[in-house]
C-alpha cells in the first residue's frame, strides 16, 4: 500500500519537472517583465540627448497625463477601426473556405497547394510587406500607374493621404496576412465535427446551407471563441503594419495610429514611465476586451 | 606601513617593467590600442578615409588597417534615428567597456551635434593637440556648430555645407529661355520672383520643386530664434513663412508634399520628370542625385547651380574624438589629414566634388577655370558657395532641431494636404515634440 502511495507520488513529481522549462521562461521573460513594467509606471524616468532623467517617483502622474490629454481614446479606436475592417471579410472569408476546403462532396483538386497558398503570406514579414505596399500604392507607384493607363484615374491617387484610403490599405494588408492562418484553425474545427452528424443531416434531406448554419457553426463556436480573441489581441497590437506604411506618423492626421505605434512614440525619448503606463493601460483594455467576448459569446451558447 | 610597502614594491615593479623594455623603445610613440572603432551612419566618410587617409588599406567592407591598427567601421543607417540610438547606448558604455570595444571616433550632423559636443562623452581638440593654428583655415561656421557651452571645440569636419539651388538647364532653356546660372538667377533672386517663376514652371507643365521640405532649410536656416526657448518649444515667424509659401504653392499645384528621400521625391533626379530644381549643397548633388547612373539628369551633367532666394545650408558631417578611446593620437592623425591639410583637402574637392572645409583651397578652386562639376555640366559652382558661406549664421541652433524640424515638416503636410486646419496641424506638431522631449513644455 504504501509503496503504491509513494510512486504515484514521485509521477506527480514528473509532472511538475516537465513543466519547469516553460515556468522559468515564463517568470523570466514575462511574468518579470510584466511586474517591471507595472513598477515603472508609476516613475518619471526618461533620457534627454545622452543625461538621464528620473527614475522619480510620481504615482499617478502618467496615467492622469495619458488619460486626460484625450489621445489615448483616437489611438484605441483607430486601433479598434482598423482591426474590424480586417477581421470582418477575414472572418467570412476563413469561413468560406473552411467550408469548401472540407466539405466531401466538393472533392477540390489541388487543396493542400491552395491551403499552402494561401497561409504563405502570414511568413513574409510585416515590415517587409508594408514597404511593398508602400512602393505598390506611392504617388508613382504601379497601381497608379496601372490605374492612370486604363483611364479609370485621370492622375494618381494619393492612396496615403486618404484617412479612409489608408486605413483600407492597413486592413487589407492584415487581412490578407491573417485569413489564411484563420482558415486553417477553422478548418481543423470542422474536420473536428463528428461527420456522422453531417450524414444524418444529409439523410434528413437538409440542405447544404441548413448544414452549415445549424451544424457546423454552433459545433465550431469554441474554435470562433479563440480566433476572435486571439484576432482581437493580434488587433489591438497592431504595429509594424502601419508603422512602415506611414514611415510611424500614423498620418493623415494620425488616423492611422495605433496604440503600440504610440507606445513606440515614447520609446525615442526612452520614456519608461509613459510607456509603461500606456503598457498597464493596454493590459487591462486587453483583459476587458477579451473577458466581455468570451462571456458575450458563452452565454448565448447556453441554451 | 602596508600602503609604503605597497607603493614600494609597485614602483619596484615598475622599475622592473621599464628595466625589460627593449631599446629604442623610448623614441616610439606611447601605447596605443589596436583596434580602432569608427561608429558613422553612410558610406561617405568610409571613402574619404579609404581614397585620401595615407596609409589605409581596406581589408573588406567594415574592416581596415592604418599600421597595425585594425579599423572596424560600425555602420548604422540614419533610419528612424538608429545611428543615434546606437551610438547613445555604446557611449553610455564606454567607461566600462573593453579598450578594443570602447568608441574611438564617432561622427555627428549640424542638426544634433549639440547633444553629442555638450557632453563629456566627446574629447577636446585642444587636448588631442590640434592648435587654432592646424584649423584657421577652416570655415568659422563649421566650427561654431561643434563649440560647446564653454567655447572649447568638440569635432572637425572636412566639408563645408552652404547650400544652393540646383535647377536643371534644360527645363530653364524651354521656359526661362536661358540656362546660364547668371540669368536663371534673376528669376530666383528673392521669394516673391521665386513664386512667380514657379506659376512660369506650373503653366509650362513642369513643377518647381519636388517637395514643399525641399525649400524647408533655406527658410529655417534663418531663423531669428531658436526651436526651443527657455524649455518651451518656439515656432519662429521664417519658419510660419515657410508654411505660407509651401501652402500657397501646394494649392497651385506648383510642388507636391512629398517626404525627403522617399521615392516619389527622388523621382525628379531623372530626365524623364518634370521637376525644375532643388535646394542642396555640395554632397546633395555629388553624393545623393544618382549622378552615376544612367538615365538621371546628373549623369549627363544636366544640373547647375545658382544662389537662389536666400542662403542656407544642409548638413554636414563632424568627426568627433570619442572620450575614453585609447587610440588618441591616431585620432589626432586623422583628423590633421582629412581637415587640416591642404594637399588632402584639395584632393577631395576634386576627386569628390566636395566643397571642403579649407579657405584657401577653395578660393584657389574658385579661380581654377579647368575645374568643374561634371554633374553640373562641367560648372565651377565655388563662387557660389564662397559668396554664400559668410551670411551662414548659426546662432539659433539647440539640441532639439533633429525632432523638431522632422515633426513640424510632418504634421504640416497634414495641413498642405487639406487633411487639417493649420491649427490642428500645429497642435499635433507640439503633441509630437513633447513625445520625443518630455521636459519641453508648449
Amino acid at each position: 500500500m504504501k509503496a503504491k502511495n509513494k510512486k504515484a507520488v514521485s509521477y506527480n513529481k514528473w509532472g511538475y519537472i516537465f513543466l519547469l522549462p516553460f515556468l522559468i521562461v515564463y517568470v523570466v521573460f514575462q511574468l518579470i517583465p510584466l511586474a517591471g513594467t507595472i513598477y515603472n509606471s508609476f516613475f518619471e524616468n526618461y533620457r534627454s540627448g545622452l543625461s538621464q532623467v528620473g527614475p522619480n517617483f510620481v504615482g499617478l502622474d502618467n496615467y492622469v497625463s495619458l488619460l486626460s490629454s484625450g489621445d489615448l481614446f483616437v489611438y484605441f479606436q483607430n486601433t479598434m477601426i482598423m482591426w474590424i475592417m480586417c477581421f470582418v471579410p477575414q472572418i467570412l472569408v476563413s469561413l468560406l473556405l473552411a467550408a469548401w476546403f472540407s466539405d466531401p462532396q466538393l472533392r477540390l483538386k489541388g487543396a493542400g497547394f491552395f491551403k499552402t497558398v494561401i497561409y504563405l503570406p502570414n511568413l513574409i514579414m510585416a515590415a517587409s510587406f508594408a514597404m511593398l505596399f508602400f512602393t505598390l500604392f506611392s504617388d508613382s507607384g504601379p497601381i497608379n500607374s496601372i490605374l492612370v493607363n486604363l483611364g479609370i484615374l485621370k492622375e494618381p491617387f494619393r492612396f496615403l493621404t486618404v484617412k479612409w484610403s489608408a486605413r483600407s490599405l492597413v486592413a487589407l494588408m492584415n487581412f490578407l496576412m491573417w485569413f489564411g492562418n484563420t482558415t486553417i484553425l477553422l478548418l481543423a474545427g470542422m474536420l473536428g465535427i463528428d461527420s456522422s452528424l453531417f450524414e444524418a443531416a444529409q439523410a434528413d434531406g437538409a440542405s447544404s446551407t441548413q448544414i452549415f448554419f445549424k451544424i457546423t457553426l454552433p459545433l465550431l463556436k469554441p474554435i470562433l471563441i479563440y480566433v476572435m480573441i486571439t484576432s482581437l489581441i493580434g488587433g489591438l497590437q497592431m504595429f509594424d503594419v502601419p508603422q512602415v506604411l506611414t514611415n510611424a506618423t500614423g498620418d493623415p492626421m494620425r488616423s492611422t495610429m495605433t496604440l503600440i505605434m504610440y507606445l513606440n512614440k515614447h520609446l525615442y525619448s526612452k520614456n519608461y514611465g509613459m510607456a509603461g503606463a500606456l503598457s498597464v493601460l493596454m493590459f487591462l483594455i486587453t483583459g476587458v476586451l477579451s473577458i466581455v467576448v468570451f462571456k458575450f459569446t458563452q452565454s448565448k451558447n447556453q441554451p | 606601513m602596508k600602503k609604503k610597502m605597497l607603493s614600494i614594491i609597485l614602483a619596484a615593479a615598475m622599475t622592473a617593467g621599464m628595466a625589460v623594455m627593449p631599446a629604442g623603445a623610448e623614441e616610439a610613440a606611447p601605447e596605443e590600442g589596436s583596434v580602432f572603432n569608427i561608429y558613422c551612419w553612410n558610406e561617405e566618410f568610409k571613402s574619404r578615409v579609404t581614397d585620401h587617409y595615407p596609409g589605409y588599406e581596406e581589408i573588406d567592407a567594415t574592416t581596415g588597417q592604418i599600421g597595425d591598427v585594425t579599423v572596424k567601421w560600425n555602420i548604422t543607417p540614419n533610419d528612424d534615428n538608429a545611428y543615434q540610438n546606437n551610438l547613445d547606448e555604446t557611449l553610455l558604455k564606454q567607461g566600462t567597456a573593453a579598450a578594443d570595444d570602447k568608441i574611438d571616433l564617432f561622427l555627428i550632423e549640424a542638426d544634433y551635434a549639440l547633444k553629442y559636443t555638450d557632453t563629456e562623452y566627446t574629447m577636446n581638440i585642444a587636448d588631442l593637440g590640434i592648435t587654432e593654428e592646424d584649423t584657421a583655415e577652416q570655415f568659422g561656421y563649421t566650427k561654431d556648430i561643434v563649440t560647446d557651452s564653454r567655447g572649447n571645440l568638440k569635432g572637425l569636419s572636412w566639408q563645408g555645407c552652404p547650400g544652393l539651388l540646383i535647377y536643371r538647364r534644360d527645363i530653364a532653356k524651354d521656359v526661362l529661355g536661358t540656362d546660364d546660372p547668371a540669368e536663371v538667377q534673376t528669376y530666383l533672386s528673392d521669394w516673391e520672383t521665386f513664386l512667380s517663376t514657379a506659376q512660369k514652371m506650373k503653366e509650362s507643365g513642369y513643377v518647381m520643386t519636388s517637395s514643399v521640405n525641399d525649400a524647408y532649410r533655406v527658410f529655417s536656416n534663418n531663423v531669428t530664434s531658436k526651436w526651443v526657448e527657455d524649455g518651451a518649444i518656439n515656432i519662429d515667424e521664417n519658419i510660419m513663412n515657410w508654411v505660407e509659401t509651401s501652402k500657397a504653392m501646394v494649392d497651385a499645384g506648383q510642388t507636391n508634399t512629398y517626404e525627403l528621400w522617399s521615392d516619389d521625391w527622388s523621382k525628379g533626379f531623372y530626365t524623364d520628370s518634370n521637376v525644375f530644381c532643388y535646394f542642396g549643397p555640395a554632397w546633395f548633388y555629388d553624393f545623393s542625385m544618382a549622378g552615376d547612373t544612367e538615365g538621371s539628369v546628373g549623369y549627363d551633367g544636366g544640373w547647375a547651380v545658382t544662389e537662389g532666394p536666400q542662403s542656407f545650408f544642409w548638413g554636414g558631417t563632424w568627426i568627433c574624438g570619442a572620450t575614453g578611446s585609447d587610440n588618441p593620437s591616431l585620432i589626432k592623425d586623422i583628423m590633421l589629414n582629412l581637415t587640416c591639410n591642404p594637399d588632402i583637402m584639395t584632393e577631395i574637392a576634386k576627386a569628390d566634388g566636395d566643397f571642403v572645409n579649407n579657405k584657401s583651397a577653395m578660393e584657389a578652386l574658385a579661380s581654377d577655370e579647368s575645374f568643374g562639376d561634371a554633374i553640373l555640366g562641367g560648372q565651377n559652382p565655388i563662387s557660389k558657395f564662397l559668396a554664400g558661406i559668410d551670411s551662414i549664421d548659426l546662432s539659433n541652433l539647440s539640441a532639439y532641431d533633429q525632432g523638431c524640424n522632422e515633426e513640424f515638416q510632418n504634421a504640416m503636410r497634414n495641413y498642405f494636404e487639406g487633411n487639417a486646419t493649420l491649427e490642428e496641424a500645429t497642435d499635433l506638431f507640439y503633441t509630437a515634440v513633447v513625445e520625443k522631449y518630455p521636459e519641453l513644455t508648449y
